[in-house]
């Protein structure tokens, strides 16, 4: 489908995935990919990390206030022009102690802080703090902001509470503003056309089992539309790792070092059952989860930085553009029939390689030869 | 016996701490298994392990009380999942005046809000639990998983954010009979009263003032609790470990960690570093092969008769750049931590889920794997 269509299916996307799969990453490569296709972009931070920032070659850390990540005109890899990325943190106390101020506290809220009392409001009542991050969100959208506000989660089993929240104050609360903020915010999370929620996994087994857990709890509990999961760090499938290396130089005309044939085929070796792994646990997220799946290249680095996203972000771009046009975003939901959809090794893999099918594991095990 | 195999032969206390997703669970889980391999009685603290593993240490369901898991091993290894919720009833119950005075705070609303919605509970309980555990439990060796938080040190401030929740002087002095000079405040507080009431009703302000009442009295029980497993924490008979993977941002915020436990007079006493990618060295030797690699000029466009052997060298080109940049991650945290000792565990296929996977583990933790193999 077009990039800028799927960008534009909502206002809102809400990255959510375990600790360690790389939500923050994906929502860089998003902001970037939207951002070519000329949508301005917000990236809202939970948590205070700094990985956004080095990522986006941004050098100081975020604050409440907003930074600009990427000028309006910045120059996209491929000369292209690029609207303005900007982002910021939302940490929950800061938006309660905005709340306070805004009903009227502003005089007596530092010392609310500084006595511990704000954390007494918010035991008081549970899920206020994820109430007030995304009813600013909501604020943020409705105001427009910006043409797409990326909201980078909190690791998975918040998520679900964090999700979750509103809908429990909704069934407690009887009155006043708290609960006219969790209505809002039941509605923004609900609506596919305002808000959709991208889970990021990495194709192992405990992500995998928590992304199927968690995309399903959001359906029934908040009935999010769930846009594609992003499957991260998938081994680009490399052809000919089956071929005995000292064949391989025979073939070559090469002489090998000492040594080196076993080095060769180590490492040949383990590639191909990472390769084996990943193409296993794709199919489990495939048959837990009927949603399209986007394949983002493991990069073989330990670092992100520009370069790195950029390269995400071209894997993400043409990922999105095999997605068919149905199915893309909200609609496909788990527990639905999801329609037709690429499978590993088809189309719906971002490989990320020229030239490579795109799938792990590419090929079915029957093609292997034996080792 | 490698020095991570003396902690464990050594010490009471060993603290897992570190980032979310770098393993610390199944870590905890292995270094307990030395424990019981090593004859000693060994108990794991767990905190939400993946589901498999759960079940291979016989934690069906979240509880208070170890369970034992059978293995060939001359010690005992005990096993329990972290009931939050649980630990603070039990808590409760212990410095109650009454039973009555403990009914009307496991009743509240406010309370039944505290271990989900005040951040830190959880880590507090961890420690909570590792105290009674300690003084209770007649192990010899207790090892404590710590919950995935983004600052995972919050279980050293935890004890305290509670106490000083349950001291909240704005609350407590509604309870407490009113002083002349502190009537000011009070005004203050009645009138932040008000205006909480206002935005999340009068219901929930009178919870918590009822709260505050029930709990009249028994600060001072958790305080002294609080200080007793801070106390804890810092002995010498406590070692903490770090657990990270070589990644960048795992690393920053292991050193971010060990800085952290520096203020506080603790010295990380060991390292693990999961997840390190083998080297592939031409050397079956191991040592590392920089150059003389007769492929290294081939042609990795190359066509027909090439193109094998160009894959194979591109692969293994791939995977052992990725591996200098690991082990430079690794070097500086090492540097970092020194002299405690450090632990490398290899990229492992396959998740851990079961026994035989921890003795993997704690084979490459404690000293008899071999070289890192894929």
């Amino acid at each position: 489908m077009d990039i800028a269509g799927f960008y534009t299916q909502s206002s809102v996307i809400i990255v959510a995935g375990k600790g360690g799969v790389g939500k923050t990453t994906v929502s860089a490569a998003m902001a970037r990919t939207a951002a070519r296709t000329g949508l301005s972009v917000l990236i809202v931070e939970l948590e205070g990390k700094s990985g956004l920032t080095s990522a986006l070659g941004h050098p100081e850390l975020l604050t409440y206030d907003e930074a600009v990540l990427s000028p309006d005109g910045a120059e996209a890899p491929d000369g292209g022009r690029m609207a303005e990325i900007r982002a910021r943190t939302l940490t929950p106390d800061d938006a309660l102690l905005e709340y306070l101020v805004d009903h009227g506290l502003r005089r007596v809220s530092k010392r609310l802080v500084n006595s511990g009392a704000l954390d007494v409001v918010a035991t008081a009542v549970p899920g206020i703090r994820d109430i007030l991050v995304l009813g600013k969100v909501k604020q943020l959208e409705r105001a427009r902001e910006a043409d797409l506000i990326v909201v980078d989660a909190p690791a998975a089993g918040h998520a679900i509470t964090f999700l979750t929240s509103a809908q429990g104050l909704l069934d407690s609360a009887r009155g006043g503003p708290i609960r006219t903020q969790a209505a809002d915010v039941v509605e923004l999370l609900s609506d596919g056309s305002r808000c959709q929620v991208v889970l990021v996994t990495l194709a192992e087994e405990t992500p995998v089992n928590e992304t199927v857990e968690t995309a399903f709890k959001l359906e029934d509990r908040v009935g999010t539309s769930l846009g594609p999961v992003i499957v991260n760090g998938i081994y680009p499938h490399l052809d000919h790792l089956e071929v005995d290396p000292v064949q391989a130089a025979a073939l070559a005309g090469v002489a090998l070092g000492p040594g080196e044939a076993e080095a060769l085929g180590a490492a040949a070796e383990f590639r191909r059952r990472r390769e084996e792994v990943q193409a296993e646990q794709v199919r489990r997220l495939e048959e837990g989860l009927p949603l399209p799946q986007l394949w983002l290249p493991n990069l073989f680095t330990t670092e992100i930085g520009l370069g790195e996203i950029d390269q995400l972000a071209d894997a993400l771009a043409a990922g999105l553009e095999r997605l068919p046009e149905v199915m893309a975003g909200p609609g496909g939901r788990p527990g639905s029939a999801a329609g037709p959809r690429g499978r590993p090794g088809s189309t719906a893999g971002a490989g990320g390689q020229p030239g490579s099918t795109g799938g792990p594991g590419g090929r079915p095990k029957s093609a292997e030869s034996a080792s | 016996m490698s020095d991570l195999a003396s902690l464990v032969a050594g010490r009471n206390i060993i603290v897992c701490c570190g980032s979310g997703g770098v393993g610390k669970t199944t870590t905890a889980a292995a270094i307990a298994v030395e424990g019981a391999r090593q004859g000693r009685r060994t108990c794991v603290v767990t905190i939400d392990p993946a589901r498999r593993l759960a079940d291979a240490l016989g934690l069906r369901s979240l509880t208070n009380t170890p369970g034992r898991v059978e293995g060939k091993w001359p010690g005992e290894l005990w096993a329990l999942m972290l009931d939050t919720k649980g630990t603070f009833d039990d808590l409760v119950v212990r410095y109650a005046h009454d039973p009555q005075q403990a009914h009307g705070i496991l009743d509240n609303r406010l309370y039944r809000n505290l271990s989900d919605a005040l951040s830190g509970t959880q880590e507090y309980m961890a420690m909570e639990k590792l105290y009674e555990l300690h003084e209770e439990g007649g192990f010899d060796l207790i090892v404590v998983d710590t919950p995935p938080t983004r600052s995972a040190l919050d279980f050293l401030s935890a004890p305290r954010r509670l106490t000083r929740f349950l001291d909240n002087r704005i609350f407590r002095m509604l309870v407490l009979p009113t002083r002349a000079y502190l009537r000011a405040v009070s005004v203050a507080t009645q009138a932040f009263l008000r205006t909480v009431a206002k935005v999340v009703g009068a219901e929930m302000v009178s919870d918590t003032v009822a709260f505050f009442q029930a709990f009249e009295g028994m600060e001072q029980g958790f305080r002294n609790r609080a200080n007793g497993v801070l106390e804890l924490l810092s002995q010498p008979s406590t070692a903490f470990v770090l657990v990270a993977s070589p990644r960048r941002d795992s690393v920053d915020e292991a050193l971010f960690f060990a800085e952290r436990l520096g203020r506080s007079h603790i010295a990380v006493q060991g390292l693990v570093v999961n997840r390190l990618h083998p080297r592939f060295d031409a050397r079956p030797d191991g040592s590392s092969a920089t150059e003389g690699s007769a492929a290294a000029p081939v042609d990795a466009s190359a066509t027909g008769d090439g193109q094998a052997l160009a894959a194979l060298v591109a692969n293994r080109d791939e995977l052992r750049a990725m591996s200098a940049r690991e082990e430079g991650h690794y070097a500086a945290l090492a540097a970092e931590v020194a002299p405690a000792p450090v632990a490398r565990v290899p990229f492992l296929a396959d998740d851990v889920h079961d026994l035989e996977g921890l003795a993997v583990i704690a084979d490459h933790l404690f000293g008899q794997g071999g070289p890192a193999a894929a």
